[in-house]
């Protein structure tokens, strides 16, 4: 088994805020990330497949098709945006970046055939990000 | 949705690894420069990853306030501009960073209920680094 990880940045705008919680609430919980005009981040993501290298291509997976699909379903979508309003995840969640990395994986897992996905690793910033290994 | 976040932390001290145990002769060819009977420093990077589901309510692991407050009081005052060979736990123990690891692991192990403490992860220089994930 070997584990394959490619790497892509993408910068959006987000805030935080759970309407059922009082203004007060909101402001205590989520302090800065609660102004209603967002703030942005330059993210960037890891996305790791595992296999078994075919012996016919030395390949776990061909790069070329993980970077289009990573394109196509995760930076297409995210890339330049503001996340409360343009993603439809988080029409109803709260673009936390645990809740980022949950729905990048979810948006993976169904196109990807060749490879299994083993992890989605999101930074925020250099000095913080969020794995998610899917439910086991 | 259980996610892993890992947020970095940075301080500096010194230290010197010598060990009673070992010979005059024994101690320069285990550790080498870092035998230095002055001592020398570093810049540590500290990685500590915590895991748990994410609250839907706030779409979070834990609150980074919470672990951002807790690794400043209890680590980084601890530790920060210290000679580390004068602390109590390195009283009868070598600071390597091993064992570095193994106390800021104990220290969240003890003090931080609010997530499940994953690892712990210290780079001493950008060449090396080194991890403690507890006891199995």
């Amino acid at each position: 088994m070997v584990y394959l990880t490619r790497k892509a940045e993408f910068s959006a705008s987000h805030y935080y805020h759970n309407p059922e919680f009082s203004p007060e609430e909101n402001q205590r919980i989520f302090g800065k990330c609660n102004n209603p005009n967002g703030h942005g981040h330059n993210y960037t993501l890891e996305v790791t497949v595992r296999g078994e290298i075919d012996p016919r291509s030395g390949f776990v997976v061909d790069l070329k098709q993980l970077k289009d699909i990573m394109s196509r379903e995760v930076l297409d979508a995210l890339d330049h945006r503001f996340l409360n309003r343009e993603v439809p995840e988080f029409a109803t969640q709260i673009p936390t970046t645990e809740n980022l990395a949950i729905a990048i994986w979810q948006r993976l897992v169904p196109k990807l055939r060749a490879a299994q996905l083993h992890r989605v690793r999101v930074y925020e910033r250099p000095d913080l990000f969020v794995d998610y290994y899917g439910e086991a | 949705m259980k996610a892993h976040l890992t947020r970095r932390y940075f301080f500096s001290a010194s230290h010197r690894l010598h060990s009673d145990d070992l010979s005059p002769e024994q101690n320069r060819v285990t550790y080498g420069k870092c035998n230095n009977p002055y001592g020398h420093g570093h810049n540590y990077t500290v990685e500590v990853t915590v895991s748990g589901p994410v609250d839907p309510r706030t779409g979070m692991v834990c609150n980074l306030v919470d672990l951002d407050g807790f690794v400043h009081n209890e680590i980084l005052q601890r530790y920060d501009h210290q000679n580390l060979n004068l602390l109590k736990e390195f009283g009868s123990v070598v600071p390597t960073t091993e064992n570095l690891c193994v106390s800021i692991y104990q220290i969240l192990k003890r003090g931080f209920d609010t997530a499940h403490l994953e690892r712990v992860r210290i780079e001493e220089t950008m060449m090396n680094s080194f991890e403690y994930a507890g006891e199995e």
